[in-house]
């Protein structure tokens, strides 16, 4: 408990948080009071095992993907920096930022921006294509061994029939977007907070 | 030799004074606190000193608050305060509102598979990511305000001097006061209930107890909720009980031997502990011998930090006799009574417990409950658990209080993929029959 006072946010790092993310300043603080009891090792970062000691998570049949959206290429820790920038995609879409810069890239809460991390959770090689396999991976992990192979299989070919219209028999981010389903993500990415 | 002549007569002097006014205290420690101890009478100063405590708390907190804004300092919020709204919505209702509210399609029949539906369960993901039911449960409860001791104040700057000058007042009265009167009433040795009733005193323990008339009766279980060792001290002071548990070594193992001399405890060696049907038939072995005192037990299995209570272990419940579940509330802000195993061991604790303010607790004595027809232990165990929940103001968690070591278990997971695949294969069959 001593060593959390001691790592307490400077001003400036919320500061650049908030215009990052756009999470106010008790938002912050308190999912930074979070990060900290997750960080078992306290060495400001968290690996994924930190995240899998969350048991909800742990159940979720897609946490491993969940997880792994947290984690740039390659790497195995993420800062605090990393944790705010993912979650920051599950914040409510606003039309007109208080802080809008006109030279400011779009903001990490978009609607694209959380298409994109929807399909990301998909493409796991990140290829821009949501191939037949990747899709079948996904499937198999929402529904664990309560569905055959072939079944399975026959739901995968039918959603990418649907989906494909250049027929390269796999789903690019443009028809992902088309499937028209896109805009319950908007209303379900979000979360109601009650801190604003 | 001039020198030396001088002092002898002051210092015979001082040192005359000291032994005057150590007896002094001495007696009165006799008188206020040992002799009221053994015939069970209070003087109503320890409440006096519950609410002056609580007036100067609320006066710390403002002033922290109103430094931090001069200063433009950031105040660590408690962590326990929720961020996000959950809803408990079960698995198909959430995914057929997100196809409902997505497709185009007319929905009569429900679609198979869609590729949103992937959004319920990456919600679900993140908001756990942000905020879970379990982890805060094993580790201390955060407060509001501030209790004057460093352990519990994670805004530790200097904010002024008045409130530097005020804690340095309490460490001193803690350490220097509190602490060696407790140490010394701590190791006193007397007979079974003065000795527990010490304990309570010597804790500065305000206990109120709740409907006497339902308290344990011999041949019957009480169960309890578990926060700290400290739970058996309080319970103990207000009756007799055969306690149950494994043999520890240490200091923990020293007061379990001396308490069997007193009374026949069930003590475990920790190879026994494995073995369910041993441990199963030496509890009945013991509730069905009616001169017997009843036994205690904790089915958390584990130390819960107090704002709620964690599953159940069904052993005791399968044995068969009356339950009298007791549930136990600590009031956190004049010492958090909870004890996080992993962090800090026995002594560490104790020395913790012994220099907070003061432990106050409530304590229900519930009515005695008994297996119904039809109902299995794990049934009767959530049962008895949610009257415990409910009479404590705690939170009844499903979870297992094993979490705080271990693993969660992979059913859970299989189970909610069960659900999913039933919402795809049932349309299936749908389908085909149309």
């Amino acid at each position: 408990m001593g060593s959390r006072a001691s790592t307490l946010l400077r001003e400036e790092e919320i500061e650049e948080i908030k215009k990052e993310t756009g999470f106010s300043h008790s938002q912050i603080t308190r999912l930074y009071s979070r990060f900290t009891s997750l960080d078992k090792g306290e060495n400001g970062t968290l690996s994924r095992e930190d995240f899998q000691r969350i048991p909800e998570l742990a159940i979720n049949p897609l946490g491993d993907r969940i997880i792994n959206a947290f984690f740039p290429e390659g790497e195995d820790q993420v800062n605090f920096r990393g944790f705010m920038r993912t979650l920051a995609h599950f914040r409510p879409i606003e039309d007109n930022e208080k802080n809008k810069d006109p030279i400011a890239s779009e903001p990490l809460n978009s609607r694209s921006n959380k298409l994109l991390f929807a399909f990301r959770l998909y493409d796991l090689d990140r290829d821009d294509k949501i191939s037949r396999d990747e899709l079948l991976q996904v499937l198999r992990m929402m529904v664990g061994v309560n569905i055959s192979d072939e079944q399975l299989g026959s739901i995968a070919d039918r959603t990418i029939q649907e989906a494909d219209q250049n027929g390269d028999n796999s789903i690019s981010f443009n028809e992902f977007i088309k499937v028209g389903n896109f805009l319950i993500f908007c209303i379900f990415g979000n979360m109601n907070y009650y801190l604003t | 030799m001039g020198p030396f002549l001088d002092f002898n007569p002051f210092d015979n002097l001082l040192c005359i004074l000291l032994g005057i006014s150590f007896t002094v205290w001495f007696t009165l420690l006799l008188v206020f606190i040992i002799v009221p101890a053994i015939f069970g009478v209070s003087f109503g100063i320890r409440r006096l000193y519950m609410k002056t405590l609580l007036k100067i708390f609320e006066w710390a907190t403002h002033r922290i608050e109103r430094g931090a804004k001069d200063n433009n300092h950031l105040l660590y919020k408690p962590y326990s305060n929720a961020i996000i709204a959950k809803e408990p919505t079960s698995l198909e209702e959430e995914i057929n509102e997100i196809r409902r509210r997505g497709s185009n399609r007319d929905l009569d029949s429900a679609s198979e598979f869609e590729m949103s539906d992937i959004f319920y369960f990456c919600r679900r993901g993140v908001e756990s990511i942000m905020d879970d039911e379990v982890t805060k449960r094993f580790s201390a409860e955060e407060l509001e305000s501030w209790n004057l001791l460093t352990r519990s104040n994670y805004n530790f700057q200097h904010i002024s001097l008045r409130l530097t000058v005020l804690w340095g007042l309490g460490v001193v009265i803690r350490y220097g006061f509190l602490l060696p009167l407790r140490m010394k009433n701590f190791l006193s040795e007397q007979v079974h209930l003065m000795c527990y009733r010490i304990c309570v005193r010597a804790l500065t323990a305000i206990i109120t107890y709740h409907d006497s008339e339902n308290k344990p009766k011999n041949g019957g279980i009480c169960v309890a909720n578990h926060t700290s060792p400290i739970d058996v001290i309080i319970l103990a002071s207000d009756g007799c009980y055969a306690m149950v548990g494994q043999i520890h070594g240490g200091l923990m193992g020293v007061i379990q031997k001396s308490m069997v001399k007193a009374c026949p405890h069930i003590w475990f060696e920790r190879s026994e502990v494995k073995d369910r049907h041993l441990v199963a038939k030496r509890l009945s072995d013991h509730v069905e011998d009616t001169t017997k005192l009843p036994i205690l037990i904790f089915p958390e299995g584990t130390c819960i930090n107090n704002t709620s209570v964690m599953m159940f272990k069904k052993g005791s419940f399968e044995i068969g006799s009356t339950v009298y579940p007791v549930a136990i509330k600590y009031d956190p802000r004049f010492g958090d009574a909870f004890w996080n195993s992993s962090q800090f061991g026995m002594v560490n604790y104790l020395l913790r417990m012994m220099s907070s303010w003061a432990i106050v607790c409530s304590v229900w004595y519930l009515p005695p409950m008994t297996r119904e027809e039809g109902e299995d232990a794990v049934q009767f165990a959530s049962r008895v658990k949610a009257a415990i929940a409910r009479q404590g103001g705690l939170v009844d968690l499903l979870w297992d209080g094993g979490l705080k070591r271990g693993k969660v278990k992979d059913t859970f997971k299989e189970e909610q993929q069960k659900l999913y695949s039933k919402m795809l294969v049932g349309t299936q069959e749908d389908r085909s029959r149309s």
